[in-house]
């Protein structure tokens, strides 16, 4: 009888299992996120599908037939602190340094629709972002800057169609037609309730609010992304990889169902949806979260809403590294780690990205710490190649079978979530919040028992620090701006102000789209907090129920 | 429970965030862990100003106070828990907190009288050795 040759793969798996010199440690067994990862993958593990190409549905490789070829993502750095006028030469100098699109942080005022002489304001202005009471400062944020020819983001959730409706205003005082403007409001209230918890309404009104913002969008600033669901405020919050994937993506469904039961047609604002994922530490889970929210996504919109417009079917998303994965000790160690996020989100194929400065686990950041972040990016770029060939992962064993390991995981979710009638039920039960904090609690239990290891946190510690240099908000700055908000209370048309209030408080009591009202009270001066206690009055305000 | 011994009070911490942020991954996940040594945690959730985190800490008859905040108005809000303990004449307890906070406030919030502060990268055992080092009778002050 002829000798069989052993199957090469049943060599490689004796010899494995047999070898003396494997680590013990264990720590190489699992994802960040508890996914269990083989020592090897093979042609076993290919899934037998059709090849994927990048441009094409259902867009695994890329939403663009170019990839990076065509254009690099976009370096926009989310900054913004103290006040309109800092934070308008923070932007120029940014600008002047190669970024190639804004990014507003608001701070916490701002975020939580109320004013900067509000008394639970003390302390909080112009510290985790700028403070925008009133048009007055939107002017000022953007002085010199050409509105029809840069894309901004803006990060704000509750507030989102008052600070919208302050940057058309400062549109049409630059005199740029609303059509040309282009940018990106965060706009996503789900996710509050879910993680990051600055919802000031109860859902519904919350929802409705979104939905006027898209649907006034769809018609008036048709280049306008009007909602950028977003994942990284669950990631943040402590959530494994695949529950970002499937809550964002959740979410993202249920603004699509709540557009279609406004009467809108899927194909009529499905295509200005954007996503916002985090990109963290584990590097090829983060690849193939991105390849696999593609996937779904393109589904989901072809197969269950129809989408006919290809468009609609390409979920196109912005990545800030992790925030949550910066430590204190050892600070300079952040630029390293923000390095390999930023790369895993360049290499899942994002469309826009930021990079966190390695002194914004203390405060906001210094120029220098912000201008190196930058750079970090502009490396990545111009200097590694990995931009030159498309989804160049595109076809590892390993990462094909994580990235369908994460879409079987996200929609293990949907159905759970489903079962529970829908996200706005399930936040009510507290689902996602328990799911998170367990998520967040057994990640740290992991490091307490050094089953995972943080380089300078829990291993590798030194004794002493070597102080680095920190961005300080000026306290009299505080005082400035309560004094301008008053200021401009003082010098506004009082009747023309409070009348439009009044209009939008009546309007908010019906069914009428509320963005052309909002935008009256904006040019009328009527402050930021005006106009969100307008609301307030109509739809109330959302207590959570504490759980731990 | 801490207590072993029926005269002994088991710790009561009141745990909460003050401000405006939202941010409370760290508060719920140091709250489980402190609950888990033993200690009875009450977290009063988001959005406490200095006067309803103190109000609680009364109601529950707390020994200890844990302040979460991630906005940087820790200058502002931590002290004035402790001023708002002084004008309800309840000073003996304790206070401690956490957050994104650089090292010069750090000694400048514990001459204000916040006891101790952790940052982000803190062990949950260090907490948990604090407070037991803090109280090693598990009850009284």
């Amino acid at each position: 009888m002829k000798i069989r040759a052993k199957d090469p793969k049943q060599v490689w798996k004796e010899e494995f299992e047999s070898s003396q010199t494997r680590r013990k440690d264990g720590l190489e067994t699992s994802t960040i996120s508890g996914v269990p990862v083989k020592p090897l993958y093979t042609s076993d593990d290919l899934p037998s599908r059709a090849e994927e190409l990048p441009g094409q549905y259902p867009y695994t490789r890329g939403i663009h037939p170019t990839g990076y070829r065509g254009r690099l993502w976009t370096m926009r750095q989310f900054s913004g602190f103290a006040t309109a006028e800092e934070t308008n030469r923070r932007y120029k100098y940014l600008l002047g340094n190669g970024q190639t699109g804004l990014s507003v942080a608001f701070d916490m005022p701002t975020l939580m629709g109320q004013d900067s002489d509000a008394p639970t304001s003390r302390g909080e202005i112009g510290h985790c972002g700028v403070a925008i009471d009133s048009l007055a400062d939107m002017e000022t944020l953007f002085d010199g800057i050409p509105l029809g020819e840069i894309t901004t983001s803006m990060t704000i959730n509750s507030p989102a169609a008052i600070l919208l409706c302050m940057y058309l205003a400062v549109a049409e005082k630059q005199g740029v037609p609303f059509v040309k403007l282009g940018g990106t409001l965060q706009n996503d209230i789900l996710k509050e309730f879910i993680a990051q918890k600055e919802f000031i309404f109860p859902p519904e009104p919350s929802m409705r609010l979104v939905v006027d913002s898209i649907e006034y969008c769809a018609k008036a600033v048709p280049k306008w992304n009007t909602i950028s669901i977003s994942g990284y405020h669950i990631r943040e919050a402590g959530s494994t990889a695949a529950q970002e994937l499937a809550f964002t993506l959740a979410d993202g469904m249920a603004y699509v169902d709540a557009c279609i039961e406004r009467g809108m047609r899927i194909d009529d604002f499905a295509s200005r949806l954007s996503f916002f994922f985090d990109a963290h530490i584990d590097f090829f889970e983060e690849i193939a979260k991105f390849r696999a929210a593609r996937r779904i996504w393109a589904r989901w919109m072809r197969e269950k809403y129809g989408a006919q417009d290809e468009r609609s079917w390409k979920l196109r998303f912005h990545t800030q590294t992790a925030g949550v994965s910066l430590t204190a000790q050892q600070p300079e160690l952040n630029i390293a780690r923000t390095a390999l996020e930023a790369m895993s989100a360049v290499l899942g194929g994002t469309q826009s990205l930021h990079t966190n400065a390695m002194d914004e686990v203390f405060a906001l950041p210094t120029d220098r710490a912000a201008r190196l972040a930058l750079r970090t990016q502009q490396l990545i770029a111009f200097e590694t190649g990995v931009g030159s060939t498309i989804d160049p992962l595109g076809g590892s064993y390993f990462v094909e079978a994580l990235t369908d390991e994460m879409e079987r995981q996200a929609e293990a979710y949907f159905k759970r979530i489903e079962d529970l009638g829908g996200v706005i039920p399930a936040i009510e039960a507290s689902f996602f919040q328990k799911e998170i904090a367990d998520a967040a609690f057994r990640y740290q239990s992991e490091l307490e028992q050094k089953r995972r290891l943080i380089v300078g946190v829990n291993e590798f510690t030194v004794d002493e620090e070597e102080p680095i240099e920190i961005l300080r908000i000026d306290p009299k700055l505080e005082r400035e701006q309560v004094e301008r908000v008053r200021a401009v209370r003082a010098k506004r048309d009082q009747a023309r102000c409070s009348n439009s209030l009044s209009k939008l408080r009546t309007a908010a009591s019906g069914r009428d789209n509320l963005m052309p009202y909002i935008l009256d009270a904006v040019r009328a001066y009527a402050t930021e907090g005006e106009i969100m206690n307008a609301l307030i009055e109509v739809f109330g305000v959302y207590t959570e129920r504490a759980v731990i | 429970m801490m207590a072993t011994k029926g005269a002994v009070k088991p710790i009561r911490i009141v745990m909460g965030k003050v401000g405006l942020d939202g941010h409370d991954r760290g508060v719920k996940v140091v709250a489980r862990a402190l609950r888990d040594a033993g200690y009875e945690v009450i977290y009063t959730g988001l959005r406490q100003t200095p006067e309803m985190i103190v109000d609680a800490a009364l109601q529950e008859d707390a020994q200890v106070i844990g302040l979460s905040l991630h906005s940087g108005a820790h200058m502002t809000l931590f002290p004035a828990v402790v001023e708002e303990l002084k004008r309800r004449k309840a000073t003996d307890i304790v206070v401690f907190g956490g957050g994104i906070i650089p090292e010069d406030d750090i000694e400048a919030l514990k001459k204000q009288g916040v006891e101790e502060l952790f940052t982000p990268g803190t062990p949950l055992q260090d907490i948990v050795a604090w407070l037991k080092k803090r109280f090693p009778e598990g009850g009284s002050t």
